[in-house]
């Protein structure tokens, strides 16, 4: 379970986040969704350490977080598996270097048992044979899987993922929702999904936040997203033509 | 008006210094263990000193060649003796041009590489998936790249200053300015050991600087590729700058010391 407690962060004069709680369970896909430069991103930063909020807390099963000393903090996060929009893979590194690079310097597993887990990982993503391959040498799917492999190679308790589908066409994009989800409810993973990708909610999210200019308007499950009686949110989810369609407006 | 500009370059200054003291102070917190290190320090010495070795040569064989026919046709007068000419060319490479000229061209090769690389991992957030992995980023990065520069720059330094010397007693002897013999004789003269420690001191201190510097300017990147190329130029700037500031400031603090 991770707690967010009256997050606030402002850059400059300019306030991001105000007043954010939040409650996101294990074994769901928590998703916070809404338009770009809302803060969606900025508030996943503050949750998993990258960014410091001004205000509030963060607690990972009751354990603060955000203002915790720096070997807490490394504590907590050696739990967290995070998938980037880009990837972020080392471009150094092969493919199976990089899905077992938090083992080599987390872990001191031997070389057959890190190799192993790796295997496991790249196959439970879809990837076999693709393990001396070079991140320049694969597509932007692969990429995603590839990460997705190395966030859950610790098997981590908390899985954040942050625009998973960016630039992914939409089979791949499904594909990438379901392999996400599938973990989550196989491994009991908490997991947090930033996305801004309508398709994403109704395939993946289990429990829903729905995010306006720093502030949630709205939480609840993605099957109850279309009752919804919050404008903002009507807005976003029926902005595409094909929601208007089966909405009938 | 100038005042007010001077005061805020001045309090620019002070904070780029404070904000650089502060990184070079996280390099040491948070470290990750002895054997993830003694790698990374391996590979960044290959890269920094080995995939060196080649500009080093090339610089340095021309750098003693020109020093050899420069200072023979300056000392041109039956009052100085041949050897002199030799001589010059062993102090000048020793204390100056081997560490000196050696750094500045250092820092445009691995100055700018580093740059770069820090930036666009950056940019392209692997070094925040570091971080988010518990790894102190800066520790992990930045760490081997200067313990890597320290050990290898001062022997690129020794080979720049090897290079020199025999590239200028080749230049003797294809261009006939002095003879193979009075070369070798006054490259031996009034030679004093300390000048070695005082060129290997030069290198330590010019490695320290090319690659922290460097990692700074890349480290704290923003933005995308724009910004990634002026992190790197700014590298070189800075680093070329450090240079010579350190170089006087050696040369002042230990050239009372070069006595036989």
């Amino acid at each position: 379970m991770i707690t967010v407690n009256n997050i606030s962060k402002s850059f400059d004069d300019k306030q991001v986040l105000f007043n954010i709680n939040l409650e996101f369970e294990p074994g769901k896909s928590n998703m916070i969704i809404g338009a770009s430069g809302t803060g969606k991103s900025v508030l996943l930063k503050c949750i998993v350490g990258l960014i410091k909020p001004d205000e509030g807390t963060v607690e990972f099963n009751g354990r603060s977080f955000a203002n915790a000393s720096k070997e807490l903090q490394t504590e907590v996060r050696r739990e967290m598996g995070m998938l980037f929009q880009g990837g972020a893979l080392f471009d150094s590194l092969t493919v199976e270097q990089n899905v077992m690079f938090p083992l080599n310097v987390l872990t001191k597993q031997s070389e057959e048992e890190k190799l192993e887990r790796v295997n496991f990982c790249l196959e439970r993503v879809g990837l076999e044979n693709v393990n001396r391959k070079m991140p320049s040498e694969i597509s932007g799917g692969m990429k995603k899987r590839v990460g997705i492999a190395r966030a859950i190679v610790t098997k981590p308790n908390y899985l954040f993922c942050d625009e998973p589908n960016s630039g992914l066409d939409p089979q791949t994009s499904i594909k990438i929702d379901n392999l996400i989800q599938d973990i989550t409810q196989e491994y009991g993973i908490t997991t947090v999904v930033v996305s801004h990708d309508m398709n994403s909610v109704l395939e993946m999210g289990d429990i829903v936040n729905f995010m306006h200019e720093g502030k949630i308007l709205w939480t609840g499950p993605s099957s109850e997203i279309g009752d919804s009686d919050v404008q903002e949110l009507n807005d976003f989810v029926f902005a595409g033509r094909l929601m208007k369609m089966v909405k009938g407006v | 008006m100038f005042d007010k500009a001077n005061n805020l370059s001045v309090r620019n200054f002070m904070k780029s210094l404070g904000k650089f003291i502060i990184f070079i102070g996280q390099l040491f917190v948070r470290r990750e263990s002895f054997k993830t290190y003694a790698v990374r320090t391996v590979d960044e010495s290959i890269k920094v000193g080995y995939n060196s070795v080649f500009i080093v040569v090339i610089v340095s064989a021309f750098m003693g060649a020109v020093t050899t026919v420069q200072t023979a046709y300056n000392l041109i007068s039956p009052l100085i003796a041949d050897p002199i000419i030799a001589l010059v060319v062993r102090d000048m490479t020793l204390l100056e041009l081997a560490p000196t000229i050696t750094a500045i061209v250092y820092a445009g090769k691995v100055g700018s590489n580093i740059a770069g690389e820090l930036g666009t991992m950056k940019i392209t957030e692997q070094v925040d998936a570091l971080e988010v992995m518990g790894i102190n980023a800066t520790s992990y990065l930045v760490l081997p790249k200067i313990i890597g520069s320290v050990l290898m720059f001062p022997i690129l330094v020794i080979l720049a200053g090897f290079v020199s010397i025999y590239g200028g007693y080749l230049t003797a002897l294809v261009t006939g300015v002095i003879s193979g013999t009075d070369y070798i004789l006054g490259i031996q003269m009034t030679f004093i050991p300390f000048a070695v420690t005082f060129a290997l001191i030069k290198a330590v201190v010019f490695g320290f600087l090319v690659a922290a510097i460097s990692s700074y300017k890349g480290y704290f990147t923003t933005g995308g590729a724009l910004e990634v190329g002026q992190s790197s130029t700014n590298a070189v700037t800075s680093s070329c700058i450090a240079i010579l500031a350190a170089d006087y400031l050696l040369a002042y603090l230990l050239a009372p010391l070069l006595t036989p």
